[in-house]
């Protein structure tokens, strides 16, 4: 009844991607090796291919998003894919219809593959529980459990920057506790070996246990900052406000807002990311979000690339082929 | 005319002091005579209890049997029936029934249909606050007079805690005792799972130990206040029973509880987003499960219960923090209680004495002891029969629960309810 969800077959081959754990370092490896057979050039088109033509995707939206969905269809569509959209009313679902009930009523148009947003921790694997059989699920973020695609560009980020990921020393800033990236960052980033994952957070913002994560924790940003490769600014969402976990914007970014000065802290050649939107003048200052440290337009575009390498690994297809 | 002789078995009857190999003779719904024949006694049926353990029928406090109002769950006859298997004779059932039983009517309309379906007796727990709505009091002496045996709010929240304190005061008018399930609801908030390690990296919401430990403080020192007769009904962290424990020693008239699914399972067992094992309060930390069973054995908790909350399918079929909180667990009250004692945990008369006469005690019942005059309500269980739960075969109407596949050892194989046998599995 409640057998674990295998995320690869029995070859290893990726069925589902749901989240970060469970994943070998070579499988994350893999991953981030087809994508860097679908980048092209910085600034240049994604060629497309037909890798997945005749194939059917499924974006499956109950929460809001335009970017991550927009990003997951046009990966789709330079794989030769036809997309589907639908966004899932959250107050249709409360009318009654269960996630189930939708989830039958959207497979009867035989999707080869779901892409899932949903706001309740842990609806992807629910999901990849019920689908039919042969059905691939691929979690575009569910609560703040996990959004492993996001996390796998980060690491495409942060590899094309720096290389070799286990001398790298990584912060990621910012409100932890209702990250769905953050978490998925940390288990990629412990992965993949790197050296040291600090959280910098006021403790309202931190799990209830930060530690098990395999991270260190730190209160005070200059500290946490100090001779770290990759800075990662988590967006701050305006509600923290309003259920007292802080008492105000101004505040916040007084102590955890990153500015040219702080960032002097880390290594001169750190680099600064940030997973979008991002609030100016609330976690980071515009001359560091536009200054020549950051690389945060260049992840939306690698977003593109690394969810074509996931999607066609998941429905069979290998990037390999389409360079030759 | 219902003579019954039970034959050869261990009487284990915690209340009287007795563990000892004895007969039983039941005449008319109520034990007649404990180890010596009566004279001339010509029984219409004898059982033969040869290699068995013969103990009072179960007495399981604080189960929620969704009739009135949500049939699709559970019914009075289906649960019933459950807990027959289950060698459970007493329900005392909690008010969060729909509508809830906070008049005598709705009370009246439980007890009719009980009598109907004959398999358990069900008592019930009125409602603290009209509706439960945690802001004006039920008529809660009604309820007393019309024989509602405990009063309670269930997890649902005070409005504050001057109301409780009234709540408490004007329950203790009437001696009626107080079942108390002790949460903060802010700092629970809308949490799912105990807040540690697990929820961190689920991303699940945490409920913290404090939600408890702050409500039982509070409770307990409001019960010292107003003087009430304080049930703490399911607790589920260590430092919770720290407290009591000390209060207790402090010399307070109180009694503690715990489901039985707190003893044996952890936050740990969620994994995986396991909507089987969510439950409320939630199952917390290997320490806090070590904690809650050194309490059964020290005697600082003196209940342990089932917490039965039985879901249709669908209720867990959602993502999990959208899943019904709970576990159908009459069927494996016993038999888990019994894993406690193989485990030497627990020995077998203290295992007994939390489902039988820890009970009967907090709500003061004369029930859950088998010396003659009392009712016939008797349970006779294997102790060596093997098996495995499989859900399907369950009485109840829910099949929710986390312990399907588990192997158990010790299955009921006789339960009688006011001498009436109401289930019988004697292979």
């Amino acid at each position: 009844m409640n057998t674990p969800i295998q995320q690869t077959d029995a070859q290893g081959r990726l069925r589902h991607f749901l989240s970060i754990e469970g994943f070998r370092r070579e499988q994350l490896e893999q991953i981030l090796d087809a994508a860097e057979s679908f980048a092209m050039l910085p600034g240049r088109q994604v060629k497309k291919v037909p890798l997945l033509r005749g194939k059917i995707i499924t974006n499956l939206f109950f929460e809001n998003s335009t970017r991550t969905r927009t990003t997951f269809e046009l990966a789709a569509k330079l794989l030769s894919a036809d997309v589907i959209n639908f966004n899932v009313n959250v107050s249709a679902t409360a009318k009654g219809e269960t996630l189930l009930d939708t989830l039958r009523n959207i497979e009867a148009m035989h999707s080869d593959m779901f892409v899932v947003r949903h706001q309740a921790s842990g609806a992807a694997h629910f999901i990849a529980r019920h689908a039919a059989p042969g059905v691939s699920v691929i979690n575009a973020g569910d609560g703040r459990h996990a959004h492993p695609t996001q996390a796998m560009l980060d690491m495409f980020t942060i590899r094309r920057h720096k290389g070799d990921f286990t001398p790298l020393r990584v912060a990621i800033v910012g409100d932890i506790q209702h990250s769905r990236v953050a978490r998925s960052q940390i288990m990629a980033l412990n992965t993949l070996g790197v050296s040291e994952v600090r959280v910098i957070a006021p403790r309202t913002l931190l799990p209830a246990e930060a530690r098990s994560l395999g991270v260190h924790v730190y209160h005070d940003l200059a500290q946490g900052l100090e001779d770290v490769d990759v800075i990662i600014m988590l967006r701050l969402q305006k509600e923290r406000m309003e259920h007292a976990l802080l008492p105000s914007e101004h505040e916040y970014f007084q102590l955890y807002g990153l500015t040219q000065a702080r960032l002097k802290k880390a290594k001169p050649d750190a680099i600064v990311m940030h997973p979008g939107p991002i609030n100016r003048g609330v976690e980071i200052a515009s001359e560091v979000a536009d200054g020549p440290q950051s690389v945060i337009l260049q992840q939306v575009s690698y977003g593109i690339a690394v969810r074509m390498a996931v999607m066609s690994m998941a429905l069979g297809g290998t990037a390999g082929e389409t360079q030759s | 005319m219902n003579r019954i002789h039970i034959q050869g078995g261990r009487l284990i009857d915690p209340a009287n002091g007795v563990d000892a190999r004895q007969d039983l003779w039941l005449e008319d719904g109520k034990v007649l005579a404990v180890g010596e024949q009566p004279q001339g006694f010509k029984p219409d049926q004898v059982i033969d209890a040869r290699g068995k353990i013969i103990c009072p029928g179960l007495i399981d406090l604080g189960v929620h049997l969704r009739e009135p109002g949500q049939e699709h769950k559970g019914t009075i006859c289906s649960e019933g029936r459950a807990a027959a298997r289950g060698g459970i004779t007493t329900l005392v059932c909690m008010p969060d029934t729909l509508p809830v039983i906070d008049t005598p009517a709705v009370w009246e309309l439980i007890r009719r249909r009980a009598k109907a379906c004959g398999n358990a007796r069900v008592l019930a727990i009125g409602a603290l606050t009209h509706g439960l709505a945690g802001d004006q009091l039920a008529e809660t002496g009604a309820l007393k007079q019309a024989g509602c045996v405990a009063v309670s709010n269930t997890r649902r929240r005070m409005a504050n805690t001057l109301v409780t304190r009234h709540a408490l005061e004007y329950a203790s008018t009437f001696d009626l005792p107080v079942i108390l399930c002790s949460e903060d609801p802010h700092l629970k908030a809308n949490g799912c799972v105990h807040e540690g390690a697990v929820a961190s990296r689920l991303g699940l919401p945490g409920i913290p130990a404090a939600a408890e430990t702050v409500a039982v403080a509070r409770d307990l020192a409001l019960t010292e206040h107003t003087g009430c007769l304080s049930h703490f009904h399911t607790l589920s962290t260590g430092r919770a029973i720290e407290m009591i424990r000390q209060a207790r020693q402090d010399g307070a008239q109180l009694t503690a509880g715990v489901a039985i699914h707190q003893l044996f399972l952890m936050d740990m067992d969620v994994d995986g987003f396991n909507a089987a094992c969510h439950v409320d309060p939630p199952l917390r930390t290997q320490g806090d499960r070590d904690r809650l069973r050194q309490a059964v054995r020290d005697g600082d908790i003196q209940v342990i219960c089932s917490d039965h909350q039985p879901h249709e399918e669908d209720a867990k079929t959602e993502p999990f923090p959208l899943t019904a909180p709970g576990i159908s667990g009459l069927e494996t009250l016993l038999p888990l209680s019994l894993k406690l004692v193989q485990e030497g945990i627990l020995d077998l008369p203290t295992a007994i004495a939390a489902l039988t006469s820890g009970p009967a005690r907090v709500l003061d019942l004369p029930l859950g002891r088998l010396d003659p005059g009392r009712s016939a309500d008797i349970c006779i269980f294997d102790p060596d029969a093997i098996w495995e739960l499989d859900p399907e075969t369950m009485a109840s109407r829910g099949k929710n629960t986390p312990f399907a596949g588990w192997e158990f050892r010790g299955r009921v194989t006789h339960t009688l309810f006011e001498g009436r046998l109401t289930w019988s599995n004697d292979s």
